[in-house]
Parts: C-alpha cells; sequence; structure tokens
C-alpha cells in the first residue's frame, strides 16, 4: 500500500468500497433467505421467507447497480477490463440475477403446486449461484489476473476457477447464507423461528470454518500481506474481523439474533475493508507484470468527474439513507402475511 | 458471423425486450398517480379497486424492468469495453447519477407502494406513489442523457491519442443539455405516457366487451384516454422538434429518414416509399415541398441529400427509412384512434357491444398497445441505426467499440442464452398479465395456503 493521501481517486476507491458493502450487507440477506429458502417445506413458510425481503430486496439490488455505475464513472477502465474478462461469469451471474429477481415476483401469483415449486427452486439455486459467482470473481481479483500493457484481460474462462477463487466464492455463498438465517431469525416466530434459529447456528459453524481457511490462504498472497507488513497498526482490522465473527457465534448462543445480524454486518464491513487495504492503490492486479496493473490512478476519469461524481455522491447518498430508514422502520418487525403479500 | 455483428445483434436484442418494460411502468406510474390522487380526493372505492388493480400490473412490469435493465448496465463493460474506455468519464456519471437519484427512490418507495398500504398512511401511501413515478421519470431523463450525448456531443474534449484517446467532461450542464436532450427527453416520455396508458385503454376495452366491471372500465379508460390524446399530439409536437434537430446535427440520420439523394430545395416529404439503394432512386408518394417547410419553416430551405456524404458516414437508407416512416404513420394512427374512443365513450356508443362495428373496434382497443410498443421499437430502430457507422456521433466507430477480449463464440452462446430466457419471461409476462386481468378488479391477487390445497392441480 502506497501513501494515502485524501484526492479524488482514493475518495472514489472509498466511495465505491461503501456501495459494495452496501450492497453486500443489504441484498446479502436477501440472498442467504434465498438460499435457505427450500429448507421451508410448507407453502405458507416459503411465503413468509419471501415476504421477510419482499418489500426491500429491490432497493437493496440498487447498491449493486449504482456500485456498477460509479465503477464506469469513476474507473472506466476496471469496468471495462473486469466485465469483458469475466465475460462468461458475467453473463452468468446475469441469468442469477434475472431469475431471482423473477422467481420472487411470480412465485406466488398463481396457486398450482408445481408452479410454486419451480419457481421456489429457480429462486434457491440462482440466490446461491449469484454470490458465488460474485466471490469467485473477488477471489480472482485478490489473487490477481492475466492482464497485458492494454488492460485487457488475456486469460480464459478456465483461469478463474482457480482453488483460491472457488474457495472465496464458496464462503461468499456460506457468509451471505448465515447472514440471511440471522436475518430471517429476526423476522420470525414460532415454528418457523424454530428452524431458522437451526439454520443460523449451522451456518455460522461452516462459515467461521471457510473464513478460518480462506484466511489462511490470504496470507500466502504477498501482495495482500505486504500492507499490513508495512503499516501494522492496520492489522487492528484482521483483530476486529475475527471479534465481530466471534460474537456472531456468541450472540447466536444467546439466541439475540438482532446483534447477531448487526455483527455480521459489521463483519461483512471488515472483511471487505481487509480486502480493500488488501489491493490498494491497485484495483486489478495483473500477474503478467505489477506494471500492468490497474490503480486508482491509471484507471481512472479525469479528475474533473471524479469531483462532479462526488457532488452526485454527497447529494444523493444522504438522501438514500433517509429513504432506507423509512423504509425499514415501516416494515419493521416479524413478517405477517396480508392480503398485499407475495 | 463475426464479433462486432454479435455484439451489436445481442444489444439490439437486449435492449429492444428491456425497453418493452419501462415505458408501461413510466406511463402506469403516473395514471397511478392520478387515481390514488382521486380516491383520495374523492373517497370512492372505485379508484381504490382502480389503484390496486393497475398496481399489480404496475409491478410485474417494473420487475422484468428491472431485470432487463441490469443487463443493460453491464453490457456495456462486457461487450462494449472499448467504448466504456473511452466514453466512462462522460457516459458512465448519467449512469451512476440515474444509480444514486432514480433507482434508489423509485425501488425504495415501490416497498411501500406494493407492501405498505395497511402500514402507512393513505396521505404517505400517496407520496409513496408519487417518488415511485417520480423516479422513473427521472431515471429517463439520465439515460437519455447518456442516449443524447452519443447523438450530440457536448461538455467534452478528447485526451490522449489513437488507442488512448479518451472524451473527458469539461462541462457537466452542457454535456446534460446537449443539443439533443430536451427533445429527445420529452419524446421519449410522451411516448411513455402513452404506453402506459395503452394498457389501461386495452384493459377497459376488454372488459366493456365481455360487458363485466362496467363502472372501472368507464373511469379508467375515461383517465387513459385523456392521458393518451394529451400524449399523442404531444408526440407529434415534440417528435418535429426532434427531427429539425437532427436536421442540424445529424445531417446523414435525416438523408436517410427522408432518403433524399441529391440536395434539393425544396425538399419533398415522403409519406411512404421504397429506397432502391443500388441505384439510388425511391420510389413513393410525396407531399410537395413538406419537407423544406419542416426542416426549416420555409419551402426554399435546402435538405442535404445522401450524395453529399462519404458513403462509410452512412446509416443503411432503406432500413432507417422504412422504420421512421412507420414510427410516424404509428404516431399519427394513434392521434386518431386516441380521439376516436374518447368521442365514442363520451356518446357512450362505445357499450353498445350488440353493433358489429363497435365489437370490432373493442377488439382493436384490445390491442391497442402494439401500436404504442411497436412505435417506441421503431422510433429508437431509426435512431440509433440511423446514426452508424458512428457509436459516438462524429467521434467513435462501432466497429472500433467492441469488447477486444471477447471472442465471436462467446457473444453467440450468449445472445442465445438471453434470447431464450428472454422468450421465457414474455411468455409469462402475457400469462400472468391476462390472468390478472380476467380474475378483475375485487378479488384478492394471491391464494392463500390453506385455499391452495382444493385449487392445487
Amino acid at each position: 500500500m502506497t501513501e494515502f493521501a485524501f484526492d479524488l481517486n482514493n475518495i472514489w476507491f472509498i466511495l465505491l468500497g461503501v456501495l459494495l458493502i452496501g450492497y453486500a450487507i443489504l441484498d446479502g440477506f436477501d440472498l442467504g433467505v434465498g438460499a435457505l429458502h427450500l429448507f421451508a417445506k410448507t407453502d405458507e413458510d416459503r411465503r413468509i421467507m419471501i415476504n421477510s425481503i419482499g418489500p426491500v430486496w429491490d432497493g437493496n439490488e440498487v447498491w449493486l447497480i449504482t456500485g456498477g455505475g460509479a465503477m464506469f464513472a469513476a474507473f472506466p477502465h476496471v469496468y471495462a477490463t473486469v466485465f469483458s474478462g469475466f465475460y462468461l461469469a458475467m453473463m452468468l451471474l446475469l441469468v442469477g440475477l434475472i431469475f431471482r429477481a423473477v422467481s420472487l415476483e411470480f412465485r406466488s401469483k398463481r396457486p398450482m403446486k408445481w408452479w410454486r415449486d419451480t419457481w421456489d427452486i429457480a429462486f434457491s439455486v440462482s440466490s446461491i449461484l449469484i454470490p458465488l459467482l460474485m466471490g469467485v470473481a473477488l477471489g480472482n481479483i485478490i489473487i490477481g489476473i492475466p492482464v497485458d500493457q492494454t488492460k485487457e484481460y488475456v486469460g480464459g474462462f478456465f483461469n478463474l476457477l482457480n482453488p483460491y477463487a472457488l474457495l472465496f466464492g464458496i464462503t461468499t455463498v456460506a457468509l451471505f447464507v448465515m447472514h440471511g438465517a440471522l436475518y430471517i431469525s429476526m423476522k420470525t416466530e414460532g415454528n418457523l423461528h424454530e428452524k431458522t434459529k437451526i439454520w443460523a447456528r449451522n451456518s455460522s459453524i461452516v462459515f467461521v470454518i471457510l473464513y478460518i481457511m480462506t484466511t489462511i490462504s490470504t496470507l500466502y498472497i504477498p501482495h495482500m500481506i505486504a500492507p499490513f507488513k508495512q503499516t501494522p497498526i492496520l492489522a487492528i482490522f484482521i483483530l476486529l474481523s475475527m471479534l465481530t465473527i466471534a460474537n456472531i457465534s456468541r450472540t447466536i448462543r444467546l439466541s439475540n439474533y438482532k446483534d447477531a445480524f448487526l455483527s455480521s454486518s459489521l463483519s461483512i464491513a471488515i472483511l471487505m475493508i481487509l480486502v480493500g487495504i488488501g489491493l490498494h492503490p491497485n484495483l486489478v492486479i495483473s500477474t503478467l507484470d505489477p506494471a500492468f496493473n490497474l490503480t486508482i490512478y491509471n484507471a481512472a476519469s479525469s479528475q474533473k468527474t471524479l469531483g462532479i461524481m462526488l457532488t452526485i455522491a454527497l447529494i444523493g447518498m444522504p438522501l438514500v439513507i433517509v429513504y432506507f430508514s423509512v423504509i425499514y422502520r415501516v416494515f419493521r418487525g416479524k413478517v405477517k402475511l396480508d392480503s398485499t403479500s407475495y | 458471423m463475426e464479433v462486432e455483428l454479435l455484439a451489436r445483434l445481442q444489444f439490439a436484442i437486449t435492449v429492444m425486450f428491456h425497453y418493452i418494460y419501462p415505458p408501461m411502468s413510466i406511463g402506469l406510474g403516473l395514471l397511478l398517480v392520478i387515481m390514488e390522487g382521486l380516491y383520495l380526493k374523492t373517497n370512492n372505492k372505485l379508484y381504490e379497486n382502480m389503484t390496486k388493480f393497475f398496481v399489480k400490473i404496475f409491478a410485474l412490469t417494473f420487475a422484468i424492468g428491472v431485470a432487463t435493465g441490469i443487463v443493460m448496465e453491464f453490457e456495456f463493460g462486457t461487450n462494449w469495453a472499448t467504448y466504456s474506455r473511452y466514453v466512462g468519464d462522460v457516459f458512465g456519471s448519467p449512469l451512476a447519477a440515474e444509480g444514486v437519484f432514480a433507482f434508489f427512490l423509485e425501488s425504495g418507495f415501490l416497498g411501500i407502494l406494493i407492501f405498505g398500504w395497511k402500514k402507512v398512511s393513505p396521505k404517505f401511501h400517496f407520496f409513496s406513489t408519487i417518488m415511485v413515478s417520480f423516479g422513473s421519470m427521472l431515471s429517463a431523463v439520465w439515460i437519455i442523457v447518456a442516449n443524447t450525448w452519443m447523438q450530440t456531443p457536448a461538455g467534452y474534449h478528447i485526451v490522449g491519442e489513437g488507442l488512448n484517446a479518451r472524451a473527458e467532461i469539461t462541462d457537466f450542464w452542457a454535456m446534460v443539455f446537449n443539443p439533443f436532450f430536451v427533445d429527445t427527453f420529452t419524446h421519449v416520455i410522451s411516448a411513455a405516457w402513452l404506453t402506459g396508458a395503452s394498457v389501461v385503454i386495452a384493459v377497459a376495452g376488454y372488459y366493456i366487451l365481455k360487458g363485466i366491471h362496467l363502472d372501472f372500465a368507464k373511469s379508467s379508460l375515461k383517465i387513459a384516454l385523456i392521458l393518451a390524446c394529451t400524449a399523442s399530439l404531444l408526440q407529434l409536437f415534440t417528435g418535429h422538434h426532434s427531427a429539425i434537430g437532427v436536421a442540424k446535427y445529424q445531417p446523414t440520420k435525416l438523408a436517410a429518414y427522408e432518403a433524399h439523394y441529391d440536395s434539393t430545395k425544396p425538399a419533398d416529404l415522403y409519406i411512404f416509399g421504397w429506397v432502391n439503394e443500388g441505384e439510388k432512386t425511391v420510389i413513393g408518394v410525396a407531399i410537395p415541398k413538406m419537407l423544406s417547410v419542416l426542416v426549416g419553416g420555409d419551402p426554399n430551405t435546402t435538405v442535404k441529400g445522401i450524395n453529399d456524404f462519404k458513403s462509410e458516414e452512412l446509416p443503411p437508407i432503406n432500413f432507417v427509412f422504412q422504420t421512421y416512416h412507420l414510427m410516424v404513420a404509428i404516431g399519427m394512427a394513434l392521434i386518431g384512434l386516441s380521439f376516436l374512443t374518447l368521442l365514442l365513450l363520451w356518446n357512450k356508443k362505445l357499450f353498445d357491444t350488440k353493433n358489429p362495428l363497435i365489437k370490432l373496434y373493442l377488439l382493436i382497443l384490445i390491442l391497442f398497445p402494439l401500436l404504442p410498443q411497436a412505435g417506441n421499437q421503431l422510433g429508437w430502430i431509426s435512431s440509433e441505426v440511423g446514426r452508424q457507422p458512428w457509436i459516438v456521433y462524429g467521434l467513435l466507430k462501432t466497429n472500433e467499440a467492441i469488447s477486444k477480449s471477447v471472442g465471436a463464440g462467446e457473444v453467440l452462446f450468449s445472445m442465445i442464452l438471453f434470447t431464450l430466457i428472454y422468450i421465457l419471461l414474455f411468455a409469462l409476462f402475457m400469462y400472468l398479465l391476462i390472468e390478472k386481468v380476467k380474475q378483475g378488479p375485487e378479488e384478492p391477487e394471491i391464494i392463500s395456503s390453506e385455499e391452495l390445497t382444493e385449487k392445487t392441480i
């Protein structure tokens, strides 16, 4: 990690991180609830699962859309290199996103069992596929990809399926499943709640194991460790991530799902911060030659654009916080099905 | 097939399918504000049922609009990476603004619109409906900023050379209010209002034909027709202004729209015709001097002909000519049909279902949405094909803009994948829409789990 100055490029590195963290915390639980969907067995329980995220999932997904747009505007070379380089993975991701959206919307609109069962499967599979692909993509960014001097990706598709990236992908799925299980535990009561408690406990165990494996694997990636060696105070984030994750397990044991969900959200943020520290000032690391890395400087838009975008963000994001506070307040509490429900 | 053609074809398929939905959402969104406003004002349960019914249809179009819209945002990066590098500064900003300002607003409040009826006060619910409608139109603002910048680039300069050349913003507001923006935005928005109104018109037509939910049909039809008549006239006005802009800033596109091979004054306006590109002739019916009058307000205005331009900087002529003329024909038909229907509603002849002519007319009303849908698609096709060979008019050619790291095989695969998925989605959309319309405005939509066991197939 080089000198960190509060210039526009660094500000946008952070803002992009904020958008992606926001996405992971919010749509993370939507996807987790989706991944758990088939573990609910009755139609009523499945409707409760869907309605727990029904009013909020679309707004949550917008963090991804805005993140993508921000990447395009602030770091167009990264947007271009990664989206075109990971082409087939991006296409599969789009298929996942399409089916997640329409299964949610279509599922309860007809009463036939075959109709609902089919959409339930589509909903669940897509909710697992999305974080898997995103995790594999991020894993590849962390480990580095072959990028040449014209900023183009020159690997193939199968490059992307390396062990580290696959582990990172599976860990992301586990993280979101745990996060979703904690969310649904907050939103349910009765028999379904008894089930979600078990999901929460089991998924947290799986996640912790995968988190440890991923962390140890990451220790073998020199460019990820270098910033912590250079600036040891940053290791505080590693400590914080361990503490917040340990707190998830603790609060689950105490059946305090609200605090567990908050810890889970915080741990998602801290894990992303750790990734950011490791990558900075790079956004894409080239395994061919570090001179070919895409950095926050050589892959960015002009200063004027970064400035305009910052103004847009400073006006828009506080408004977004207001909208989300209002909406989550309206839909607080346990899910109860009524005539407006999915 | 080579990769540029495949990339263009895929973009065409994905954007055309996507574009079926946002205009419906924008138009229906406005109508929902009117309907719910009337409910709050009159306390008439009829308007409450109307709002709740069309909210369900709105939610359906919105969901597919979102699902297919994400594809578009990603597609600039996946298939047009070189374009993205070149214009990221300028084009990326309105897209990001669309997310920050519009998508959060509409998607956020959508939750309250659909699910919040019993959780918030009627006034706050109405506020949410207004926010969703406003958000949808704000989204149109930013995407049109992006597209019109491609047509009439402004507020930028080019930095770097050769492969490293990029456009960078010099003036944000000049970029936003580039020469085409206002005309294009107003034309697109009035088209969207017309598209939304056409859905309500079709539903009402169906109910009148069947002799059911007649009060509902009459009331909703009146609201929709007033919007349709207004919007169809706005279409004509904004379309005319847009064409004047095209004549000034994109003369090659106008040359293709109007298919005059030699520069002429006074130039005739073809109502319809056929262009023989090989022999450079046009056969058709034309209004004398009309094109010159429209372009410059004066029959002595010279309109530049196709022969004035280098052939490699021209779009395909006949294709653009036909799509453009079809769009205009549809636009005119929509004015006629909207006003005629309003008349038939006003003199109550529309309810005379014993009359075979009226029955036929009602069947046409059920098919009414096909007209604005076709008009939207044809308009965009003629505009986007008409700007070829440019991807940014005058600056970057389409064949210089594709992703370098993506091969033809990959694009063919994804193109087929999207086509199949979209065919499925369209079938499902039509199925669910028709089921909802048949169900009618008063039934509760979701069959509860207890009833499920009886109705299970």
